[in-house]
């Protein structure tokens, strides 16, 4: 099935709790409310014709000027080989998602480490820790506006700019 | 008459000192510590074509029993922590060999938010190689410099005066 007909069968379902179809460079990806997003993924993953299988990714972006916090799912059906990206919003100030970990067990790690690096809490998740940096880290670096710490644990993490360094 | 002029050829004369550098420097255990490409090179160069083995090194699994650390890779500042704990579980003396760019200064992640810019931040250094990745050839010209090293090192006199290791981190000289 083509995305037009991805995007038909949602907006059937669930009307307008799943926004237009938008055109993208590789793939087409639609925008999907947060609150629905665990129904869209069932849906997705069990109705007979769709039967994505598969989350192949699950990354997010920043975006301070739009005040929202990205999340992107990228799905893939075996079975049907087609694909569709969805996308979901979530206030940057304090961005909450539903977790799908319960449709696709392999959200887990993928939420953890937007979690960690974007500070997108994915309510429902059976174990959001930090999964790439320490425990103890400050900030989420993939932030816009993530500003380094001075140092950690006392390890200087103050690096000299190679283009103002003088040779002797 | 001493021995030395009665049978010549059966005797060799020594330090102390030599005597033990040239112990520890014929059987430096490294421990297996791999932290990003490089550590493929240290394989290499533990392998049958540049054969560590030659010079009586041999890889331990444990620091316990490890006399050289070869920082092999990148070192983040989450992996810094523990690699000061393992090298604080190294029993004296121990040595330490910071391979390639990224162990030395970073390398081409040095401005990463989690990398730590070079080892020496964490532990004392004694010998540097520097290439992205080092080839074996340059490793093991690391480690003949480090076996060089050790052979100057003077333990009896040394231990009289300002003990030379167990000293705080930075501190050795
Ligand atoms: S110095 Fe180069 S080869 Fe070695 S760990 Fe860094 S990037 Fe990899």
């Amino acid at each position: 099935m083509d995305s037009t007909g991805i995007h038909a069968a949602l907006r059937g379902r669930f009307d307008t709790a799943v926004g237009e179809l938008a055109p993208g460079p590789f793939e087409a990806s639609i925008e999907v409310d947060a609150s629905v997003i665990e129904a869209v993924c069932t849906f997705l993953r069990d109705e007979e014709g769709l039967e994505f299988a598969n989350l192949s990714n699950l990354s997010g972006a920043d975006y301070p000027e739009l005040e929202r916090i990205q999340a992107v799912y990228s799905l893939f059906s075996y079975k049907q080989r087609h694909s569709i990206t969805l996308r979901v919003n979530a206030d940057r100030a304090a961005p909450v998602i539903p977790t799908v970990e319960a449709v696709w067990p392999a959200a887990n790690w993928l939420e953890r480490e937007i979690f960690d690096l974007l500070g997108v809490e994915f309510s429902g998740h059976c174990d959001l820790r930090r999964i790439l940096l320490p425990e103890d880290w400050v900030g989420y670096p993939l932030r816009k506006d993530y500003e380094e710490q001075p140092d950690y644990h006392g390890i200087s993490t103050v690096r000299e700019s190679l283009l103002t360094m003088k040779r002797d | 008459m001493s021995l030395i002029n009665s049978a010549p050829e059966m005797v060799l004369t020594s330090t102390v000192d030599q005597v033990l550098n040239w112990t520890r420097k014929s059987s430096l255990w490294y421990m297996l510590f791999g932290l990003a490409c490089c550590a493929i090179e240290m394989m290499h160069t533990g392998g049958p074509r540049a054969d560590l083995d030659r010079f009586g090194m041999a890889p331990r699994a444990t620091p316990r029993v490890s006399d050289l650390m070869i920082i092999a890779g990148t070192l983040t500042l989450k992996m810094a922590l523990r690699t000061r704990v393992l090298y604080e579980q190294m029993p004296d003396p121990k040595y330490v060999v910071s391979m390639g760019s990224c162990s030395n200064c970073g390398g081409l992640f040095q401005y990463a938010y989690s990398v730590c810019d070079g080892v020496d931040k964490v532990i004392p250094v004694d010998v540097y190689v520097p290439g992205c990745p080092p080839r074996p050839e340059a490793l093991t010209e690391g480690l003949i410099m480090l076996q060089k090293k050790i052979m100057q090192e003077k333990w009896i006199t040394r231990s009289s005066d300002t003990p030379r290791l167990g000293g705080p981190v930075g501190e050795r000289a």
